[in-house]
């Protein structure tokens, strides 16, 4: 769709850019939402998953027959009751792997069987009673640890692929990726300066406070119905339709309200078992994870290793730039190496320029998205050579990157010449900003860092009805998890020209609405939005054609302007304006109801670019840090609700402050996590932030009608590397390793002191 | 024809080269015939592929027409959080 809000035609809104109250913030802090382990059935059951205990193990056999004789249990599943539907696709096979082990347990906390039974104590008991019989293999965690031509192999046909002549033995690197153009060797050779060094990145959770639950109920006819906490309750449906060899339409799907997802709730864990359960028991089943479980055996992001090698003229012009990337992504392909490697030089202007990622398998569960997949650790590495390049030059480190940055015209290190892009913007407006040239006090230090993410549109499907009494309906696909039903009410509202609280959102089931995309890849402001706009003007033909018959003109004759219908124009007739209230209340008699509806496959997204500034204190007796002043600035085409863009970039430097300071999965050497959960694995609680400062740019899309960008993902690129170079700066030394944790930079310290 | 640029990992599939060319009036048959012409490149096709199209990002795009001068690049198919 074309941009309505172009620069020489600036579109003047009349509730877009408002900040209203959150349609779903009552219930939210009432209690009265329904979260997904809200959901209840008559004769419902309790499910539990046994998970191994063991990081790498052939499972020779599970015997079920004591948990079945127990009173109260109603169905037991393992494998068996998991026969592969997949048809030869590699990705829907390694889910069904991943929800129920099959040879091996590949990690612990893997499930490897589950029990629905009358209740939970009943169900634990269940548990116990199931004996698994397993052959313990060596295991590997440790992403370098996993590229040794030594190191136990998980899957023993796994050939790397992108390498060619392809090799002929298993490795657990799964694929090879290579992005950018020019010559490498030829650009270091022009280079005066080169600075290298490697880098690491420790596993995080996307830490959602909600854990994963559901509720099945499967029918003898083989129909079923799933409550579920997920961003995508149609990914859901196919998903667990293919698993389970069941048709699509036989499963409806209903998205609870969500408590955090951050790309984590992107994909199935527990709702296969649930669903499997309830079919063998003919009850419904429902399933929660614990805390632990969650760590254990959902999906967090890859941990890193990281080399960076880039090369400068005296002058400060980059003329080269080469990162080899190795993510972990658990024991099973799909780490976000590809998106790393893309994203790694994204926001420079490179002659030549190379990145080379590999996805390596490990003993770890199965990674899931986390905002911006794979670009904030790359982002990290690049980042901290920049700003250690223009202090080698005597640069300040913001000029640097202005003479450096991509703009309209570059030919991005992925491949694509950028069209209108805001990154420029984003670092004019930082120099300018009071925190860029703020005072600092003893033992701080500040950093700053760029940040890019791609962002795309997808599958869309939206209907609205407009009510008799002139309020309207609005039914989405795309489950609502940074507050986007008041955007799409809000979009709604402008596009009818009515207020914002005539409009009511809702997210419909899967058997209500057309297919929709997973509400991630900063999507849904932009394509649902998009869906919404076209549904709203397809509802305002229809009013208008109603408003034509009452009149008695010609449907043509009828324009709409400002939430009326009105004659077109003098010959048109002279009637005084309808407004929806007036033809929505005559509706009866006028052909039936009004409604809007769209299906919609939304492109032109456009990237997004984002500038963060960060003032840290470390204390250099114990090398605990502090971020005393952090500041976001990003580029959101056009700010639909400019409340929940802050909340955007405020929660993506808040996780990311927690992945740079303290956020790690710690393993131990017999391949078991240490800390799965809140009081060992630690997430910034509000004492540990400071407010934390938003600027919004508006630099509109053109693939958008009022402009729009996604903001969900890139700003949590940009906060491991402005915090590591604040760290650096109050330290003294360059930290190259996250997190940051007081022991760690303690050490550093004290090494770098001799 | 339609340049199409490829990331550094395809290149043993299009004998070598960064960019190849390609007679197509939308990306489908761009694809269709990329995967003609280069059948090395049919894993990734079948896995999933996104395009920029003149430096605009297309995931699921079919039918998005191409001019003989276009630029297509290929890039692994988007996904996000």
């Amino acid at each position: 769709m074309p941009l309505d809000n172009t620069p020489e035609n600036k579109r003047k809104f009349a509730v877009v850019g408002s900040r209203p109250l959150r349609p779903d913030g009552v219930d939210k802090v009432t209690g009265r939402a329904k979260f997904g382990a809200d959901a209840v059935a008559p004769g419902m059951l309790i499910g539990r998953i046994l998970r191994s205990p063991h990081a790498h193990a052939r499972i020779r056999n599970i015997d079920t027959s004591k948990a079945e004789k127990l009173a109260g249990v109603k169905a037991v599943v393992t494998r068996d009751d998991f026969p592969d539907h997949s048809r030869g696709d590699r990705g829907l096979y390694d889910i069904l792997y991943n929800v129920m082990a099959r040879e091996k347990a590949l990690y612990e906390g893997h499930a490897v069987a589950a029990v629905a039974a009358v209740s939970a104590s009943v169900a634990r008991q269940a548990l116990k009673l199931i004996k698994v019989d397993y052959e313990i293999l060596p295991h590997v965690t440790d992403v370098d640890e996993a590229i040794k031509p030594d190191a136990p192999i998980l899957h023993p046909k796994l050939i790397t692929e992108g390498v060619e002549p392809k090799p002929k033995k298993a490795s657990n690197i799964a694929r090879r990726y290579e992005f950018g153009h020019g010559d490498v060797e030829e650009g270091f050779r022009q280079a005066d300066i080169i600075v290298e060094r490697s880098f690491k990145t420790e596993a995080t959770h996307q830490g959602y406070i909600e854990p994963h639950a559901c509720l099945a109920n499967v029918g003898p006819d083989g129909s079923g119905e799933l409550w579920v906490c997920t961003q995508g309750h149609f990914m859901v449906r196919d998903t667990c339709a293919n698993l389970l060899g069941i048709n699509a339409s036989q499963l409806r799907v209903t998205a609870s309200e969500i408590g955090g997802g951050f790309g984590g709730k992107t994909t199935v864990f527990i709702e296969p078992v649930a669903l499997a359960l309830s079919r063998k028991a003919n009850r419904p089943v429902k399933v929660v994870m614990t805390r632990e479980e969650v760590f254990k055996a959902s999906g967090p992001t890859a941990s890193t290793s990281i080399d960076i090698k880039i090369g400068i003229t005296k002058d400060g012009r980059i003329v080269a730039g080469d990162a080899t990337l190795r993510y972990q992504g658990g024991a099973f392909p799909g780490s976000p190496a590809e998106f790393g490697g893309m994203s790694t030089f994204a926001a420079y202007d490179l002659p030549h320029v190379r990145a080379v990622s590999y996805d390596v398998v490990t003993n770890r569960p199965k990674q899931a998205a986390y905002r911006a997949p794979g670009a904030p650790m790359a982002n990290f590495a690049v980042e901290s050579v920049i700003e250690e390049l223009a202090g080698k030059i005597g640069m300040e480190p913001i000029d640097f990157r202005i003479k450096n940055a991509a703009r309209e015209g570059t030919r991005a290190s992925y491949g694509p010449v950028y069209g209108p892009i805001g990154l420029e913007a984003t670092l004019a407006a930082a120099k300018k900003h009071p925190h860029f040239k703020a005072p600092l006090g003893p033992n701080q230090g500040r950093g700053m860092a760029c940040g890019f993410w791609f962002n795309f549109g997808g599958q869309t499907c939206v209907s609205l009805n407009v009510v008799a009494d002139g309020t309207v309906t609005l039914s989405v696909g795309t489950p609502d998890i940074g507050g986007s039903r008041a955007s799409m009410c809000l979009m709604a509202a402008e596009e009818f020209g009515i207020p914002y609280d005539k409009v009511r959102a809702i997210i419909a089931d899967t058997s209500s609405l057309g297919y929709n995309d997973v509400t991630d890849g900063s999507r849904v402001t932009f394509a649902t939005g998009m869906a919404t706009i076209l549904a709203v003007r397809d509802a305002i033909k229809k009013l208008c054609a109603r408003a034509a018959q009452m009149w008695g003109i010609p449907e043509d004759a009828v324009t709409w302007e400002k939430g009326h219908a009105r004659p077109a124009g003098a010959n048109a007739g002279n009637f005084p304006p309808l407004s929806l209230k007036e033809i929505a209340a005559a509706s009866g008699g006028t052909g039936g109801p009004i409604a809007g509806h769209t299906e919609y496959s939304a492109d032109g997204a456009g990237v997004s670019f984002a500038t963060h500034i960060c003032d840290a204190e470390v204390d250099p007796e114990t090398g605990a840090t502090r971020v005393v002043r952090y500041t976001v600035l990003q580029d959101a085409g056009k700010a639909i609700h400019p409340e929940y863009v802050e909340g955007q970039f405020q929660g993506g430097a808040t996780q990311g402050i927690g992945w740079a300071l303290n956020e790690e999965y710690i393993y131990g050497k017999d391949g078991r996590l240490q800390n799965a959960g809140f009081l060992d694995y630690r997430i910034p609680v509000c004492s540990d932030l400071p407010m934390i400062d938003t600027v919004i740019l508006e630099i509109p899309n053109p693939g958008h009608p009022y402009g729009v960008r996604g903001v969900g993902e890139t700003s949590i690129v940009p906060p491991l590397a402005a915090i590591a170079n604040a760290v650096s700066a109050a330290a003294g030394v360059r930290m190259t390793s996250l997190p940051m944790s007081p022991p760690k930079v303690l050490k550093a310290i004290e090494m770098a002191q001799g | 024809m339609v340049s199409v640029v490829v990331w550094g990992s395809l290149k043993p599939y299009t004998g070598g080269r960064a960019r190849v060319e390609i007679e197509a009036e939308n990306v489908r048959d761009l694809l269709a015939r990329l995967g003609d012409a280069y059948p090395g490149l049919q894993p990734q096709l079948k896995r999933g592929i996104s395009v920029a199209v003149d430096g605009v990002i297309f995931r699921d795009g079919w039918l998005q027409p191409l001019k003989p001068d276009s630029e297509v690049c290929l890039l692994p198919r988007m996904v996000g959080g």
